[in-house]
This record gives structure tokens, C-alpha cells and sequence, in this order.
């Protein structure tokens, strides 16, 4: 066995129109830009994959990473707690024109939709959105004397991570806070594709120190010195280079 | 004389009911402010949804690590013993009821408990994080706020007004002019400040306020 893909423009080439694809990282923590920025350079090639349903904790950042993906009009809906950023500007005008669908989740209920989707659990109770306007139209029940709202699990038809060891089998192990949703989304997927800043032989990563283990993950394609999206950010970089809008111009 | 708290002033008297040892979750923005004002002797352990318990504050300009940040996307240090954790465990930690404290800001707080701190509205583009999370669970809800909006109106309210982020889960309000005690559906004053009056206290607050007990003053040192 042996799930290292050569290269990035492999690792997402299977992904369809119309596929549902979590993506990890909280803000720029964990956000597998070379991923994403592979994904947008083969539709910038081909046209494809569009149509898509992207689960993230927020709906990206300046014009890099998913911000870049949403800018490039790929994603039809984003599933998301946190739709705001230093720069949303691309989410917004899209929201606000009417071009993108918006599935607003409490991030504790994302976050535990996504471990349900993985761990076969078709629905949970939570007392989170209890009485609010996110509990609308979902099941309520009392437990304790307490009324709990009813949340549905979250699959995917592809996750996309950012880890920092991943050997052949898959395993994975991430850097510090840059792990957030992506060991659920890695469960919740039927495919998961993980960058990893270094690919090590089976062995080489302590299986006590094992976060995902190899069985939720499909691929692993090395990407060495990952960018930071938050750095980007400060650079004013964009995915592609010259933006859509100044090609027009 | 001191007519009203400073948003620093605020911050320091919450930070003075958190005991040592707790673990504590603050809300981003205004409430990061009391993990600066911990008492000599006290360490609280905090916690930020994205996965680390046991930060400590940011680092120097041009030393930040972009893997390690708040919920506000801020890049911050660790403290020894610091831990690591998936989103599905962080969340458990706010709803299993295994934080001590949760301090957060407002818009809005009902006398029975409700918030409203989330949404001003449906304009524009709607973004709810981990606020709805937060309220419960842990074992104290507090809000820290201005006693009044910019404009002079009370956001201490029989009811909200505004949508809700969740139902009866707050448990005491620090503002710049009082501390009150949720207890049963009503507000109940523990400390205001010496410079206003009962009366005046009262008409800018949007609810009765109820006495159980003396009321003390509500001192802060100045930051």
C-alpha cells in the first residue's frame, strides 16, 4: 500500500462538478492552499470542477485560497459559522448579489455534524441554537428537562486537509492549531486528500503520536514550506496572480 | 470622579471572580481584555474554540506562527503545558459543561437570562461563529458590556429585541456602571458604582433591577 500522489495537479483531479469538498483550517491556520490553488488552476484549464458545495469554518480571505476558488465563481454554496474575515469582500459581493447559497451553522454544531458524518451517527441532539432563529424548522426535544435541537450529520465527497507528517498508510499528524476541523472532515469525506509539509515511510510517525489515523485518508501528496494564507494576505498576493476582473479591465 | 467604568476598568472587575485554576473561555474582542487583569496568584487556563487550551498573550510584531491563533484569528503564544485538540473536542469541552467561565460581549441581556449578541439584523451578511456554542455549557455565563448602546438605550431589557444567540444561559452582567445577578428571572444588583443613584441606575436600565441584600460599591483601579 502506498497512497503518495506525485503531484498536486493528481491529488485533485478526480473532483467533479457539482462534488460537496470540506476543506480544513480555521481562518489561514491549516487552510491546504496548494490544494485549493490546484483545484482552481485545472478549472481555469478545463472547467471544471464547478458547481461546488465547500464546507469551511469561514468563506475565505482576501483573493488566495477559498477566497480565490469562490472569486473564480466555482462554488455554488459555501456551509460555514463564520462568513466574515480581515477582507470577505469576495463572499460578500457574491452573497449580496445573489451568486452564492449560504448554509449558516453554529461552529460547535459544524464541527459536530462533521464527526457524526464520520462516525455513522445520522443525527445528534445539542442544547446549541436552542430558541434561536438557526434552530428554525428542526426538531426539539426534552432531555433532563432540557430542550435540545436536532442537527443531521455532515459527509462530503472529498476532503481536502493540510497535515505536517503523512506516511504511505496515510497517517497524519498537524502542526499546532492548524489541526481544528480537519481530523473530522478526513472521517466525514469518502475520499480525503491531505498535503503534507513532509512525507515519511510507514514507521516514521510514533503511532502514539497518530491524530489521524491512515484508514480516513485516500491520498497523500507532499508539499514542502506550505504557504500561509495570513502571509499572502499581508503580501496582497492572489490566486492566479492577476485577478479575474483586472484581465477584463 | 468615575461616572462610568473604562472597557479596561470592565474587563478587571470579571477577572476578579475568576479563581485560580479555572478554564475559561473568552469571547473575541472586548472580553480578551480580562486575561490581562488576572490577580496576582491566579492562573486560569484559557481556552479558544480553535484547539488550544493554555494560551498566553500575542507574540512581538514579525514573530507570529499563522498555525497558532485565537478564534479572532489573532496569533498568540503558548504557556507550558499547553494542549491541542480537533474542533469535535474543543466544542465538547464549551457543551460537556467542563468550563468553568465563559465571559462574552452583548448587544442585548434579559432579565431572565436571555442574549442577544450575534445578529443586529438581517442586513447584510450573517455570521454566528461559535457564540451560540458558548452559552452553553459552561458553568458561569458572564457579559461584559457597556451599561447603555452608543446612543443612551438600555441593554438591560425585560426582553430582547434583537435575534437571540440563546434562551436564560446568562448568569451575571459586569457593566460600566453595576454588576447584576441573573436569579430567577430578574435582575439582581450586587455592586454599582458610589457615584449614581439607585434612581438613576434604574432609568437606564430596561428591566427592574431587585435588591437582595446590600448592594457594595463597584470599584476598579485605574488602567
Amino acid at each position: 500500500m502506498d497512497k503518495r500522489i506525485p503531484n498536486l495537479a493528481e491529488a485533485v483531479a478526480g473532483i467533479p462538478d457539482g462534488a460537496a469538498v470540506m476543506i480544513g483550517g480555521f481562518g489561514g491556520s491549516g487552510a491546504p492552499i496548494e490544494l485549493i490553488h490546484a483545484l482552481i488552476d485545472r478549472y481555469l484549464a478545463t472547467g471544471s470542477p464547478k458547481d461546488l458545495t465547500v464546507i469551511n469554518n469561514n468563506a475565505g480571505n482576501g483573493h488566495v485560497g477559498i477566497a480565490a476558488l469562490i472569486e473564480q465563481g466555482m462554488v455554488r454554496k459555501m456551509v460555514c459559522s463564520f462568513p466574515r474575515s480581515a477582507d470577505p469582500r469576495v463572499f460578500t459581493d457574491k452573497y449580496l448579489a445573489g451568486e452564492i447559497e449560504l448554509e449558516l451553522v453554529p461552529q460547535g454544531t459544524l464541527a459536530e455534524r462533521i464527526r457524526a458524518g464520520g462516525a455513522g451517527i445520522p443525527a445528534f441532539y445539542t442544547p446549541t441554537s436552542y430558541g434561536t432563529d438557526l434552530a428554525r424548522g428542526k426538531p426539539v426535544a426534552e432531555f433532563d428537562g432540557r430542550p435540545y435541537v436536532q442537527e443531521r450529520w455532515l459527509k462530503a465527497d472529498f476532503a481536502l486537509v493540510k497535515a505536517e507528517l503523512g506516511d504511505h498508510y496515510g497517517n497524519l499528524t498537524y502542526r499546532m492549531a492548524a489541526r481544528n476541523f480537519s481530523p473530522l472532515m478526513a472521517m466525514a469525506a469518502a475520499r480525503t486528500i491531505a498535503q503534507v509539509t513532509q512525507a515519511v515511510a510507514p514507521g516514521g510517525i510514533d503511532p502514539e503520536h497518530v491524530v489521524t489515523p491512515g484508514i480516513f485518508v485516500s491520498g497523500i501528496v507532499e508539499v514542502a514550506n506550505p504557504a500561509q494564507e495570513e502571509a499572502l494576505n499581508r503580501a496582497d498576493a492572489a490566486h492566479p496572480p492577476a485577478r479575474p476582473q483586472e484581465v477584463q479591465a | 470622579m468615575t461616572t462610568k467604568l473604562s472597557n479596561a476598568q470592565i474587563a478587571w472587575r470579571a477577572a476578579q471572580d475568576i479563581a485560580d485554576g479555572a478554564y475559561v473561555n473568552l469571547g473575541i474582542g472586548f472580553p480578551e481584555m480580562v486575561a490581562k487583569f488576572q490577580p496576582p496568584g491566579r492562573q486560569a487556563v484559557f481556552h479558544t474554540e480553535n484547539g488550544v487550551l493554555g494560551f498566553g498573550e500575542a507574540p512581538p510584531a514579525g514573530e507570529e506562527d499563522w498555525d497558532l491563533i485565537n478564534a479572532g484569528k489573532k496569533a498568540i503564544t503558548l504557556k507550558p503545558g499547553a494542549a491541542f485538540f480537533h474542533h469535535a473536542d474543543s466544542f465538547a469541552m464549551v457543551r460537556g459543561g467542563h468550563l468553568d467561565v465563559a465571559i462574552l460581549g452583548a448587544y442585548q441581556v434579559a432579565q431572565n437570562g436571555d442574549l442577544a449578541n450575534w445578529s443586529t439584523g438581517p442586513k447584510g451578511v450573517p455570521a454566528v461563529g461559535g457564540a451560540m456554542d458558548l452559552v452553553h455549557g459552561a458553568k458561569r455565563v458572564a457579559v461584559i458590556t457597556d451599561h447603555v448602546t452608543k446612543d443612551g438605550k438600555p441593554k438591560l431589557l425585560e426582553a430582547c429585541t434583537l435575534p437571540l444567540t440563546g434562551v436564560g444561559c446568562v448568569t451575571r452582567v459586569y457593566t460600566s456602571l453595576a454588576v447584576v445577578d441573573i436569579e430567577d428571572g430578574r435582575f439582581v444588583l450586587r455592586e454599582k458604582l458610589a457615584t449614581i443613584s439607585l434612581d438613576d441606575l434604574q432609568a437606564v436600565t430596561g428591566a427592574r433591577l431587585h435588591l437582595d441584600g446590600a448592594v457594595g460599591d463597584l470599584i476598579a483601579p485605574e488602567l
